[in-house]
């Protein structure tokens, strides 16, 4: 026998004792009472100019948001999607937010205030450099991972309000910052890719955030580095009333790899809010970049008050030879999920990996999935889709793989799995494929079952409560997603789909 | 240690009652057979007695220790001690054998206000039952019970009795499906398990499996009752001339 499934075992484990504990079903709910500073109400070329004012950003970056905004005024929401989407009154909006006294950018992490590392903390995610993320098993001394550092940077309403091992990573050349601070130290940079990947005017959503996003991260892994630890970035929106719109850049140059996880909570509260996101992936020759979300925004309470509108744009662009990205996201928070991680695969021999677990409970809606663009010679993809819905939620995936004429000996495979847990739930699977080249292979699976009432009564035979049961069988459900993850994130994972299922038994 | 009293049940689904004035009592360390025509009701009743849901209890009681066993949840009739090996072992998929085994074993431990067993201690525990039965370590490495051999799945079920170490046992056709090595080594498993404290339902159809696992009792069940009780050379009646003496018995007490 190996250890592999030992260490699985106490992840395992450790899920189900924290079904147990938490009392909560959305623990992350909690507020921070802090001093806000809030930009006028509404949207207009005043607002796009304080935004950028309050960056101190160059001349050439506020021309790019005020191209983007008069773009966007002319776009229309899409509705393609099987959502139900309530009007969004975008006038009706903040668009910046931060603590006031964040005025001043903190130094090093000893400036920042210490209610916001304390919001840090109970979140799981310690700002300082000597702990290792949340997450990380203590009962477990023998784990290896004992040592592995991670990286964070700390992105709060709308600013970055600390990054970690920001030295340490320097000194092997890697660039770990904010996107703003990005923007003034390495203009050559962000001159070059930002927008290269989605541009401007890519869609609605994306396009209002490039004329408003006030802050993200920035990430370059120079050529032939491997960067010694994980990146991640937790976003957390507090502020009331305020759209959170980031924007995250990671370019891998030739021969470079990273692994990058994200990370998102916000507090419960009955209005909704609005989080519009662009992530953009470049990766050159030889180069691999692996990105992993958690998103765990606050999914509204059971009846459907509240809870995140997540209406998000990634994309990786494989432009290098033998490049490769891997995108895994488990998705359980929001009350309504709009994101479709992309790669296009430029490069001749480049792949694009996309791994989701999107659980909907209650009220919750998600229209989810990936696009693959194989545009280059030998490209592969593979995507491995697992969605879950219990309560009345609705769960879509909606995927598209794309074959151009030119991409020789081009590869597919789709593998779609529903779940579902009682019968006021849907599931729908939308693959739209199309092939262009007589060489290329599509393969695509798909199945919709119900956690099965045999399995349940086996486990529970056995001694295993209903509800530990239920996280038991969907996590076997999710295995090839979860096991996609890194460590850290697998843990968190686990036990939020078990606890993000509560109540949906019984 | 177990008794039941003229016990009726119907299936919730349908109005169909399936057992149909049920008494049976079994004592700390016996071990009772039950033989019975296809249909008769025993897989009801063991699932009855493990809790599954979709039976309505029409009438009757089920005693465990004194208790009402008929009001305690499934999951707690399993820490009570009691175990069903499943005629039809269920498969789930992406779960692995260790993983749910040792989940199981401290649900059980925890519901009982016992401590949970760490990582190492549970191993070791588990590699010995599987050696004696040998079940290959690729086997345990496997999600519980996909891919595996009806007879396979059998022995799996065994291997989780030894380990949850349950105080009465229903085997519901444990010998179904096993070749003549597989059947000596699941009795031999049985065997070495049961003690004075332990009982045993054992639902066979082949009077076969009581030459290695010796009765105290054997009952015959038509239709939804008990319809005869004597000692082990009943089964060998049963294996000679079949069920057509037992079937007017049967029908005599609609
Ligand atoms: N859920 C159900 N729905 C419909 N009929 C059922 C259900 N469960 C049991 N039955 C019926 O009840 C009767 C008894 O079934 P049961 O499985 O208990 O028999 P058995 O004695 O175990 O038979 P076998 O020897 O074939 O295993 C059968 O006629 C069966 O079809
Ligand atoms: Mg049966």
């Amino acid at each position: 026998m190996t250890d592999n499934y030992e260490v699985r075992d106490v992840i395992d484990k450790e899920t189900l004792s924290t079904v147990k504990s938490v009392g909560d079903a959305y623990k992350y709910g909690f507020s921070t009472d802090i001093e806000t500073e809030y930009a006028p109400l509404g949207l207009n070329e005043d607002i796009v100019k304080l935004i950028s004012k309050k960056n101190n950003e160059p001349k050439w970056m506020l021309d790019w948001r005020l191209k983007a905004f008069n773009r966007w005024k002319k776009l229309k929401q899409p509705d393609w999607a099987l959502l139900k989407i309530p009007e969004i009154d975008f006038q009706d909006q903040y668009y910046y937010a931060r603590p006031a006294n964040m005025k001043e950018k903190p130094k090093s992490l000893d400036e920042v205030d210490p209610k916001l590392l304390e919001t840090y903390s109970k979140l799981g995610i310690p700002l300082t450099e000597q702990k290792k993320l949340a997450g990380v098993i203590e009962e477990n001394p023998e784990d290896k991972s004992e040592n592995r550092k991670v990286a964070v940077d700390a992105v709060f309403d709308s600013v970055s309000v600390g990054t970690t091992f920001k030295e340490e990573l320097k000194s092997v050349g890697v660039i770990f910052c904010s996107i703003s601070e990005a923007i003034k130290e390495y203009p050559d940079l962000v001159k070059k890719y930002l927008g290269s990947v989605v541009p401007i005017s890519d869609n609605f959503f994306a396009c209002l955030n490039a004329a408003v996003f006030s802050d993200g991260s920035f990430v370059y892994i120079p050529k032939g580095v491997r960067c010694p630890m994980e990146l991640s970035t937790y976003f957390r929106i507090n502020a009331e009333n305020t759209g959170q719109f980031e924007r995250t850049l990671i370019i891998a140059d030739d021969n470079s790899y990273v692994s990058y996880l994200e990370g998102c909570t916000a507090p419960q509260r009955d209005e909704s809010q609005l989080h519009a996101a662009v992530v953009e992936l470049v990766i050159l020759d030889q180069a691999e970049i692996k990105y992993s979300t958690v998103q765990n925004w606050f999914p509204g309470d059971e009846n459907g008050v509240g809870g995140i509108y997540n209406f998000v744009t990634k994309r990786a662009d494989c432009r290098g030879k033998n490049s490769k990205v891997m995108w895994t996201q488990v998705e359980t928070g929001s009350a309504i999920t709009w994101k479709y991680p992309s790669c296009v695969l430029k490069g001749d021999n480049s792949s694009g990996e996309f791994y989701s677990i999107a659980i909907t409970n209650n009220m919750q809606q998600a229209d989810t999935g990936t696009k693959m663009i194989h545009l280059g010679k030998n490209t592969n993809s593979r995507i491995v889709s697992k969605g879950i819905s219990a309560g009345k939620a609705q769960n879509t995936y909606r995927g598209l793989v794309q074959i151009g004429g030119r991409s020789q000996n081009s590869r597919n495979f789709t593998q779609c799995d529903s779940l579902l847990i009682g019968n006021k739930c849907g599931a729908h699977t939308v693959p739209y494929i199309e092939v262009n080249n007589s060489t290329a292979r599509a393969e695509h699976e798909a199945t919709t079952s119900k956690v099965d009432e045999d399995q349940l009564f086996y486990c529970m035979q056995r001694g295993i409560g209903e509800e530990d049961a239920v996280a038991l069988i969907v996590n076997g459900f999710c295995k090839e997603v979860l096991q996609a993850l890194p460590m850290e994130f697998a843990m968190e994972a686990q036990k939020l789909v078990a606890i993000s299922l509560e109540g949906s038994v019984g | 240690m177990l008794n039941i009293d003229d016990l009726k049940v119907s299936l919730e689904e349908e109005e169909k009652q399936i057992i149909k004035g049920l008494s049976l009592s079994i004592k700390p360390g016996e071990v009772h057979a039950v033989m019975g025509p296809n249909g008769s009701g025993k897989s009801t009743l063991s699932s009855v007695l493990a809790g599954k849901d979709g039976y309505i209890i029409d009438s009757g009681t089920v005693n465990f220790d004194g208790s009402d066993l008929l009001d305690a949840e499934v999951e707690e009739r399993a820490a009570l001690g009691i175990f069903m090996a499943f005629q039809y072992p269920i498969e789930i998929p992406g779960v692995g054998n260790m993983n749910f085994l040792r989940t199981a074993l401290n649900s059980q431990r925890k519901t009982r206000g016992q401590e949970e067993l760490n990582a190492a201690d549970f191993l070791k525990l588990v590699r010995g039952i599987a050696k004696d039965l040998e079940i290959s370590d690729e086997m345990m490495k496997r999600p519980v019970n996909v891919g595996a051999s009806g007879g396979e799945k059998k022995r799996n079920e065994i291997l989780q009795m030894c380990l949850l170490e349950p105080r009465f046992v229903i085997l519901d056709e444990t010998d179904s499906g096993l070749d003549v090595d597989a059947m000596k080594l699941v009795s031999k498993g049985v065997n070495n398990f049961s003690s004075s404290s332990r009982s045993f339902l054992v639902i066979t159809h082949y009077q076969r499996l009581l030459n290695y696992i010796v009765p105290d009792f054997v009952h015959i069940m038509v239709d939804g009752r008990i319809v005869k009780t004597g000692d082990k050379t009943l089964a060998l009646h049963v294996e000679e001339t079949g069920y057509k003496d037992f079937l007017q018995l049967g029908k005599g007490k609609h």
